[in-house]
Parts: structure tokens; C-alpha cells; sequence
């Protein structure tokens, strides 16, 4: 794994160093917050975490689209897409910390 | 849903932690994420989706109003891009 990218396992290893509950628990806690995240979302709801974002989900009309390499059409079908929308806090601290 | 709903739900399937231990939790969580990207870190949650930085160049700009240029610097920004498993159950496979 790259030291570059960050999986579950760095996350429960937080709340594990954070709280103190073993690494099996802290491992099951990140998969319920993922998991309450997602139903959120896939139930219609938007999931605002202050000082995190806002994910929200919006739906996208049929439209024609067009394979770039063949120029062929090929309709591409109503769907829901999920969009994510950066607290201000989350791109000022991105944004100092990639300055450096 | 607001993070504190989030942290009700944690709770109550938690019987045995505190509230104030959950909400470390969650807290720990996202400031975690935010920190990985701070440091220029990709953040993986497979099935969930990815977080990532995305470098805008510096570019001369307009005041749409005024119609004067002015110099953007360069940013990074984060970018959020939704993992295969949620984007299907989103649209109901």
C-alpha cells in the first residue's frame, strides 16, 4: 500500500490511538459511519458534516452521448449522481497545506 | 442528516460507549480525512468512494463585473469522486 493513500485501516487505526477501544471495534465503528453515511444518501437524504462538507445527491436527465474515440451515440440512461461539496474549513486547511 | 443525527445513530447501536467517546470518534474520523489531504494524501474508502487534491494552475482571471484581469494563484483543491458500490445502489442495482 503507497504511503500516499489513506484506506479504513488508517481510520481505525486513528480511533484506535484516539479512544482506546481495540482494533476490531475501531474497524467496526468506520464501517457504521460509512455505512449510516451511504443509507443517507441512498435514501434521498443530503449528509452535512460541519467543518467536513456536504454530500448531496442530484439527478441527471437521459441525454445522447457520443464515445470520444469512435464518434459513435450511445444514450446514456436517467441516473443519480452524488456530489460533494468542501466545507470552507476542509479547503483552506487543503489548500495551506499543499503550499508548503 | 447533520453529523449530530450521525452521532445519535453510532450511539444507539453503541450502548456501552459514551456519547462524548462517539463523537471523538466521528470527529477523529473526518479530521483524519482532512488531514490526509492537507498533506497532499489520497483518501481510499472502497465501496464509499475516493478523496483526493486536485492542483488548479495560477491563471489570469476577470471581474465579471469590471471586466479588469487579475492573477489567480495556484490552489489545490479537494476533489470527491464516488466509489462503484455506492453510485450503483444510488441508482438502485
Amino acid at each position: 500500500m503507497s504511503v500516499d493513500t489513506l484506506t479504513r485501516m488508517d481510520l481505525s487505526e486513528a480511533v484506535f490511538r484516539e479512544v482506546g477501544l481495540s482494533r476490531n471495534d475501531s474497524a467496526d465503528l468506520v464501517e457504521s459511519v460509512l455505512g449510516h453515511m451511504a443509507e443517507a444518501l441512498v435514501s434521498g437524504e443530503q449528509v452535512k458534516i460541519s467543518s467536513f462538507g456536504t454530500f448531496s445527491t442530484r439527478d441527471k436527465n437521459a441525454r445522447i452521448g457520443r464515445n470520444p474515440k469512435t464518434g459513435e451515440e450511445v444514450p446514456i440512461a436517467p441516473r443519480r449522481v452524488l456530489t460533494f461539496r468542501p466545507s470552507h474549513l476542509m479547503k483552506e486547511r487543503v489548500d495551506t497545506g499543499n503550499k508548503a | 442528516m447533520i453529523k449530530s443525527e450521525l452521532v445519535q445513530k453510532i450511539a444507539d447501536e453503541n450502548p456501552h460507549l459514551y456519547q462524548r467517546d462517539v463523537e471523538r470518534i466521528v470527529g477523529t474520523i473526518f479530521d483524519e480525512i482532512v488531514e490526509a489531504m492537507a498533506e497532499g494524501k489520497r483518501v481510499e474508502l472502497r465501496g464509499f468512494g475516493a478523496f483526493s487534491v486536485k492542483k488548479r494552475e495560477a491563471r489570469t482571471g476577470r471581474n465579471p463585473r469590471t471586466g479588469e484581469t487579475v492573477n489567480v494563484e495556484e490552489k489545490h483543491v479537494p476533489f470527491f469522486k464516488t466509489g462503484k458500490l455506492l453510485r450503483d445502489r444510488l441508482n438502485g442495482k
